[in-house]
């Protein structure tokens, strides 16, 4: 079993090693085509993560103390960016998903301008990942 | 008169923006029904008020300040002039059509509104010409009527006469629809409004930098533009309203420079249109305002529309030779607006893919969902026009569009 931060560091080198733009979104639109199936019965407007221009779809389990995320997106991009998240942080005890450092976006080797570009929503989901995670944390501190 | 052509090269070369790179290729901006770019000319006057010329308006004694009163109000008289008002104190400045509605619903429509009477609008209405109309529409517990309309984005004036009725007081449409483009008949919306008694709104967000129009033959009683569409600065826009509708108005917000007296017991107001304009204006964007109108007006307003119509054109038929267009919004009278999907790809992914190329589009909902809602579809992307583009831009736009195709195959 990886941590978060040697999966970060595969897909850094992964992504570093793409110099072509086109090159580097076909690699994510291909990450996006092998994502898990959504639960229809999700999809759903509570579900839905504000903030993005298209629409995303999020659902998270706390599953023997760790967090299982599904999420889907109708654009192929950001299916792709949805499906380098879960492979960080589906899976992980909350306090992991927690600890790992707001600026990996910048890190990831995305290239700058897909990092910054607010409407894809990257941050707007990593924000709903942490939020489900203190949620998850804070009931598990309760119990 | 066939209007001038217009020089399309020489107006480029006004706009330092299109010199830039964007993602290491030369800028192609469509998307001036968001926001327009800037001639130097209109940055030059911005500059130079701010750099020698500064100072508050309506409030000094001094010199500097009567100078720039002066000036605040030319533009006024420029404003009237360019919308085709009667008086300059039919013209209110505003932050822009979203201000300008909502100053309408709450100052006028908060006043003739009230249970059982009805608000007429159409489905393919901004947000702007929506949101402010349902808040005090439910405050007044009248209603609002919506009018569709048909596949290709044209009004039904018909269903239109059948729904303004005596309950009918206010009567609000967009002159140009900022998602799909039509043109509306606005002329005749707003005869059928005032024959029923009924207050005439026009959006004339999008049509008022791209077409020629005066506020007289359109019948509009109220009237909105925004200035950062109009090649102008942010924060700044016009409300013309006919002389005795806004006498009759309440002020919507209190505060300085827009009172007569004020007591701690009571306040009397200003008259209009400086009731209107509570606390220190934005007096440099207005002074950009004036610029930006002027600098219309040397173009053109006929070259203008011409010039992007021909583009609209020349890029529907483009357009049409890729596998799997629609284009959204196909009624014979449109302004430079093209609305599309391409099959199988999400307008995000199409935006996100022509940035990367340079190319600047819109895509989403254009703050109008019921648009989307209508066609079944999220979001649509739109790429839009102004005097600036040229036939290279669309070419490297549809050149785009096949690379995207080509990627999400």
């Amino acid at each position: 079993m990886t941590t978060i931060a040697e999966r970060q560091a595969a897909l850094v080198e992964r992504f570093g090693k793409i110099e072509d733009w086109e090159e580097r979104y076909s690699e994510i639109i291909r990450l996006g085509r092998s994502l898990p199936e959504f639960p229809e019965d999700q999809r759903t407007e509570r579900n839905k993560v504000k903030g993005c221009q298209s629409q995303v779809w999020m659902h998270a389990a706390l599953e023997d103390g760790r967090v299982e995320f599904l999420a889907d997106s109708d654009a192929a991009i950001v299916r792709g960016l949805i499906a380098i998240l879960l492979e960080l942080y589906s899976g992980e005890p909350p306090q992991s998903i927690l600890a790992a450092p707001p600026s990996f976006i910048d890190e990831l080797g995305l290239g700058s301008h897909l990092s910054q570009n607010r409407a894809n929503g990257l941050s707007a989901m990593l924000k709903q990942m942490k939020l489900y995670a203190t949620a998850f944390q804070a009931l598990a501190q309760r119990k | 008169m066939k209007p001038e052509h217009l020089d399309v090269e020489a107006v480029r070369a006004q706009f330092p923006i299109l010199q830039r790179e964007v993602n290491g290729r030369p800028l192609i901006f469509l998307d001036s029904a968001a926001t327009s770019l800037k001639p130097q000319a209109v940055v030059d006057t911005i500059a130079k008020f701010y750099a020698e010329e500064y100072a508050t308006v309506r409030r000094g004694v001094y010199s500097l300040s009567q100078e720039a009163t002066a000036r605040y109000e030319g533009v006024r008289a420029q404003a009237a002039r360019f919308l085709g008002a009667e008086d300059p104190d039919e013209i209110v400045f505003v932050r822009g059509v979203t201000e300008a509605m909502n100053l309408v619903a709450y100052s006028y429509g908060r006043s003739v509104l009230g249970p059982g009477d009805e608000v007429l609008i159409t489905e393919m209405e901004h947000h702007a010409n929506i949101v402010p109309w349902q808040i005090v529409c439910k405050e007044t517990k009248a209603t609002i009527k919506v009018v569709s309309f048909d596949d290709s984005g044209q009004l039904d004036l018909d269903e239109i006469r059948r729904k303004i009725t005596e309950r009918t007081k206010i009567v609000s449409v967009v002159h140009v629809s900022n998602a799909l483009g039509t043109v509306n008949p606005v002329a005749e919306i707003t005869r059928m409004a005032r024959a029923k008694g009924a207050v005439a709104i026009v959006d004339g967000a999008q049509s008022t930098p791209h077409i020629p129009l005066d506020v007289q033959s359109l019948g509009a009683d109220f009237f909105a533009c925004s200035g950062h569409k109009m090649f102008g600065p942010t924060g700044v826009g016009l409300l013309y309203g006919r002389k005795e509708l806004l006498a009759s108005m309440p002020p919507w917000m209190g505060g300085g420079e827009m009172i007569d007296k004020v007591t701690f017991e009571e306040t009397t107001f200003d008259d209009p249109p400086h009731r209107f304009e509570a606390g220190t204006p934005p007096i440099a964007q207005v002074i950009g305002l004036g610029a930006a109108m002027t600098w219309i007006e040397e173009l053109g307003r006929p070259s203008i529309a011409a010039h992007e119509h021909a583009l609209l054109a020349y890029a529907t038929r483009a357009i049409q030779a890729l596998p799997g267009v629609r284009i959204v919004g196909t009624a014979p009278m449109k302004a430079g607006i093209l609305a599309f999907t391409l099959d199988g790809i999400h307008p995000f992914d199409i935006g996100t893919l022509l940035d990367e190329q340079g190319i600047a589009i819109r895509v989403g909902h254009h703050c109008a969902q019921p648009v989307m809602r209508h066609y079944g579809v999220p979001a649509t992307a739109r790429a839009s026009f102004g005097p600036y583009n040229n036939e290279g831009d669309i070419d490297g736009f549809i050149e785009g569009l096949r690379k995207v195709q080509r990627m999400m195959a």
